[in-house]
């Protein structure tokens, strides 16, 4: 499998250790009312679509980025790649 | 028989060779089958159910029956295919799967009980009694079923793996393989052509007049083009094995497997290619067609009769028959006929079929029987309800043609059926960036492999931005194959569809009616196309019978599809030269050398080899020496690499920041020139790491995490910057390699490293516990110390550049020769830690919580970091387990790690269970063995003795509950 490195370009997939699905980014506020019930959700449950799905890969063997990469898990088509800092500078 | 004229074998170079034992000769071009053909032998080999006797039915990598073991002892392999193993000098071959000699085999009785064997009979008939199955019934099975045999030796070979990059990939190097290669290397792209032959030309080399012009010559002139195209690389002997993702496919090259032996040589190499796009030529395989004791050593396909003949120069028999469907046949009858072979007949199944030449054709015939116990002497022919047995050695059989389109099954892409061609086609885009040409796309004549070929290499170029044009191509001949649907000849004896596996008609027809009806169940139920050739001559054969049984189409029927690898890899390539010490990268810490020049003794730490003790003259046990390391230190001075726990520099405004939101505890509030204990969770709640945390400066901390963790550590660290807080103004980098630290523990710590600092204050009021800072040593040499200790004495760390970390070992042991210094390894450090009743990995096992380890106030609940929500889960909350010490009542009694603990008296079970020895050792300073353990309540039973129970070993023993701190409780020493 080979990963279009937004800073790097294609690069083979076994450069980079995978984490899952890209939710991980919407981490709750631990000191926020209803904060034990929020994180149950964020640390165990998880969608796992037949289809498109957008998953954090970090670069391990390269330059130690954290990608968001959105892959259809039933083909494996890559359908783009971000620096994960930029996708959550984006939403926060 | 003799060699027939012509041929591409060098007869100006024989070699010699052996098969069970017995000489023979052939020649320089010849394979293992077809020498074996030139010498007479016919019978190859045994079948894997029934022990059959076997001969050679193909002439390529699709061969069913012809499986040997080559080569001897270490070197031997099993179950390599005759028709592609190259004959070299003195290369020594077997038979495999009997009992006896092949000629006589005790397990042929296995042939006589066939009517218990057929479709499902392991399935049904092994069922009970339960127990028998892993002690008899197994064992039996495979000694009597199976293929070759392992040697039980290490492999001897190497092996190695690399990378290839390209435009276009062309796999298979026949009439359209070349084409597509010649057009797409004359526009400048980057081409790779593989094939898996030792000479290309594919079908060219089988067939007589293919083209205009004599074909060698043509391929002749085109080799020597692409030897002056630097961007076209040929692999010859080189298979394309599977299809992934993105363009990625998996190759190996049999770099040495020809040569007598592999001298400097790897023996096979595996490339993984990345192509932008590819071109998928792999040809065809015929379909035999099945008829009663069709199985014969003798009996063969009519391509690969043909390919001996024009390639080999050799016919399996002087008197052949052919039993064919379409025109193919009869252009065996007429390449043998003019190499002077006598041609008996050809049956021809269509009713109006003529001869193309001087030999008798019988229409509308089937062959419906054969003859010969150890290879064919007769088959019987039934035409217009008239039977009769014609003699002859061997028979040709022309099916029709099964395209060769496995790796465009690799992305799970199903083939369909195609009337015209009378096969299974792959569908476009079933590999994106895959197109197929030549006869693997049903074009099969050599005008249409060529045209196709070229035209494929075109397009696909196109795609790219390429433009490619279409070069002069001979003309080649463009024949049609006029199929008639014959997919078996009705009748009662067993007529075979799949050879490998031992399937038959009546097998196929038993698994209908036991409604194994879909090719998914037929294909496990009788194990069709299961075997190391994966059914590629027997397939598409039995799923049209099964077609015929159900009265459906072949289309409704379906296929199965195929998986990676197109042809057997062995074991050794995949791993490439990942073997031995190569298994894995090697660390060695920065004392490693000045430890070898020492004599210690090291251990694999992860990646690390790092100096478990170091052995003085005299100690002939390791207790011995790491008894004297751990009270050496205790007394005088110790010393001990601690480089390889992980290091991580955080700078950055937001340092002290970033760090109390990743650690439990606060890091923000920690003074400059101090550090900290530091404890991590997981997210989850649960401990994960532990390790210190120095603040160099008001924007840079040095934190250290385990030696297990240490790549982990970071990557969650950098999920955390980039992730998580982006906004943070903190950098991180990992520096574990970049600085040598060695631990300097024990009374005279101090004094020894006063003799190494330039001028620095290390006096307990300057430079007390838990400080930190930077500093210079030995006369300028740039360095940091650390007042930490995980010994229970006065210890510090030093660190300094990697480089300087050899000369500093040696200099310090050196400077304290007077002071009792002394170098540790890594099972001392153990003894310490636990003496002294320090958490490590044991404790640490992802199952422990802050409070179990007794820092659960350290969950800081005034600040919001990594796990603290989840870590005050009622659950987690509720845990009464804390780390306490063990002592046995008897001193002589051992202390195993694993052992649970319960209530001296009590029924062990898990619902007494009171906890768990997480570490143990032989303390010299207790004078013996301890442990550490998470215990019920541990706090509150301090003196109460428990059992402890290692039911594996049969122990029990009474253990006295005491502080973890069984060296110096109130940590004064390492205050001093």
């Amino acid at each position: 499998m080979l990963i279009p490195h937004p800073l790097l370009g294609l690069r083979d997939a076994e450069e980079f250790t995978y984490l899952g699905d890209a939710r991980l980014l919407d981490r709750p506020d631990g000191m926020a009312e209803g904060a034990a019930a929020a994180f149950y959700e964020y640390v165990h449950l998880r969608d796992n679509p037949a289809g498109v799905h957008r998953e954090l890969w970090f670069h391990e063997q390269g330059d130690r980025s954290w990608l968001v990469v959105t892959r259809n898990t039933v083909t494996h088509e890559i359908l783009g790649a971000e620096l994960a800092r930029n996708v959550k500078g984006g939403a926060a | 028989m003799t060699r027939l004229t012509g041929g591409l074998i060098d007869r100006s170079r024989s070699l010699n060779f052996t098969f069970d034992g017995k000489s023979y000769t052939g020649h320089a071009g010849d394979t293992l089958a077809s020498a074996l053909l030139a010498n007479d032998v016919r019978l190859m080999g045994r079948s894997f159910k029934y022990h059959r006797p076997r001969g050679v039915v193909s002439s390529g990598s699709e061969e069913p029956n012809a499986l040997v073991e080559l080569r001897s002892g270490a070197w031997q392999e099993p179950n390599t295919r005759a028709t592609v193993a190259e004959l070299f000098d003195e290369l020594e071959a077997k038979s495999q799967n009997k009992i006896g000699s092949l000629s006589f085999d005790f397990l042929a009785v296995n042939d006589l009980l066939s009517p218990f064997f057929a479709a499902g009979f392991y399935y049904k008939t092994f069922m009970w009694p339960r127990a028998f199955w892993e002690k008899l019934y197994e064992p039996a099975i495979r000694r009597a079923a199976g293929l070759g045999s392992l040697t039980h030796e290490a492999d001897p070979d190497s092996y190695d793996a690399g990378f290839l990059h390209c435009d276009l990939l062309v796999i298979g190097g026949g009439a359209a393989g070349i084409a597509a290669a010649l057009t797409a290397a004359r526009s400048g792209a980057r081409v790779i052509l593989a094939d898996e032959d030792f000479r290309l030309g594919g079908r060219l080399l089988a067939e007589s007049n293919p083209l205009e012009q004599p074909a060698t010559d043509w391929i002749a002139g085109v080799e020597a083009e692409f030897a002056s195209l630097p961007n076209l690389r040929v692999m010859r002997r080189t298979t394309v094995w599977g299809a992934f993702d993105h363009g990625v496919f998996g190759a190996v090259e049999r770099v040495s497997d020809h040569l007598p032996t592999p001298g400097k040589r790897v023996r096979q190499s595996l490339w993984r290619i990345t192509a932008k796009r590819a071109v998928l030529a792999a040809g065809a395989t015929e379909r035999h067609i099945p008829f009663a004791n069709n199985d014969r050593p003798g009996v063969m396909l009519a391509g690969a009769m043909r390919a001996y003949a024009n390639r080999w120069a050799v016919s399996p028999a002087n008197r052949v028959a052919i039993f064919t469907s379409n025109d193919e046949g009869h252009r065996t009858a007429v390449d043998l006929a003019a190499k002077g072979v006598e041609i008996i007949a050809v049956v021809d199944a269509r009713t109006g079929a003529k001869s193309q030449g001087g030999y008798r054709t019988i229409a509308g015939g089937h062959v419906t029987d054969s003859k010969g116990r150890l290879g064919l002497t007769s088959v019987q022919v039934t035409a217009n309800g008239q039977t009769e047995w014609l003699d002859c050695g061997a028979l040709g059989v022309a099916g029709g043609w099964n395209p060769n389109l496995h790796l465009a099954s690799h992305h799970r892409g199903r083939p369909q059926w195609d009337d015209a061609a009378q096969a299974f086609l792959a569908q476009d885009g079933a590999v994106p960036g895959l197109t197929i040409a030549g006869a693997a796309a049903g074009k099969g004549s050599t005008a249409q492999a060529l045209a196709s070929g070229a035209q494929a290499a075109q397009a696909a170029l196109g795609d790219l931005g390429i433009t490619a044009t279409l070069p002069d191509l001979p003309r080649g001949e463009d024949a049609q194959m006029n199929q008639h649907a014959l997919w078996h000849v009705p009748g009662k004896g067993r007529a075979w569809v799949d050879f490998q596996n031992d399937v038959t008609v009546k097998d196929v027809k038993l698994a209908h009616q036991e409604n194994m009806v879909p090719v998914e169940h037929l294909k496990r139920w009788t194990t069709l196309g299961m075997a190391t050739d994966q059914g590629k001559t027997s397939n598409v054969t039995a799923l049209a019978v099964m077609a015929e049984l159900t009265g459906k189409s072949i289309n409704q029927t379906g296929t199965t599809i195929f998986r990676p690898p197109y042809t057997p890899v062995s074991m050794g390539v995949l791993g490439g030269g990942d073997t031995g010490v190569h298994f894995r990268p090697r660390r060695l810490t920065p004392t490693h050398e000045w430890a070898k020049s020492q004599g210690a003794v090291f251990v694999e730490v992860g990646q690390w080899m790092r100096a478990q003790w170091y052995p003085k003259p005299g100690e002939t046990h390791w207790r011995q020496s790491v008894d004297r390391e751990v009270l050496a230190t205790r007394k005088g001075v110790g010393i001990c690499d601690v480089t390889t726990l992980g290091k991580v520099d955080v700078q950055g405004a937001d340092a002290g920041e970033f760090l109390n939101r990743v650690y439990a505890n606060a890091m923000g509030s920690l003074k400059v020139g101090m550090v900290r204990y530091g404890l991590m969770l997981r997210e989850d709640g649960f401990a994960w790491d532990d390790g210190t945390c120095a603040r160099l400066s008001e924007t840079q901390y040095v934190v250290t995490t385990t030696t297990a963790n240490a790549g982990t550590i970071y990557r969650h660290m950098e999920f955390c910057r980039q992730c998580l807080w982006p906004e943070l103004d903190v950098q991180l980098i990992s520096t574990t390699d970049a600085w040598a630290q060695l631990s300097v523990a024990g009374p005279n710590a101090r004094k020894l490293l006063e003799r190494v600092v330039d001028g620095f204050d290390l006096s307990n009021e300057a430079f007390p516990f838990m400080a930190c800072a930077a500093l210079t040593i030995c006369g300028g040499l740039r360095a940091r110390i650390f007042r930490i200790s995980f010994s229970g004495e006065l210890a510090y760390e030093i660190a300094v550049p990697a480089r300087y970390g050899n000369a500093l070992m040696a200099r310090l042991i050196e400077k304290g020769a007077d002071l009792g210094a002394t170098p540790y390894g890594t099972e001392t450090l153990g003894v310490l830690r636990i003496e002294k009743g320090h958490a490590a990995g044991n404790e640490l096992n992802g199952q422990t919580t802050a409070q179990m380890l007794g820092m659960g106030r350290m969950v800081s609940t005034k600040k919001d970091s990594i796990g603290a929500v989840l870590s005050r889960r009622e659950g987690m909350v509720a845990d009464r387990r804390v780390l306490v010490g063990l002592q046995p009542v008897d001193a002589a009694d051992p202390v195993v790690a694993g052992s649970h603990l319960f209530t001296q008296g009590a029924e062990q079970n898990t619902a007494t269970d009171q906890g768990w020895i997480t570490s143990a050792c032989f303390s010299p300073h207790i004078g013996s063995a301890i442990g550490l353990g998470y215990l019920e309540n541990g706090a509150e039973r301090m003196g109460e003795v428990i059992t402890a129970a290692n039911p594996l070993q049969g122990q029990s023993v009474a253990m006295r509950i005491v502080s973890a701190h069984f060296v110096d409780p109130e940590g004064g020493r390492l205050r001093d």
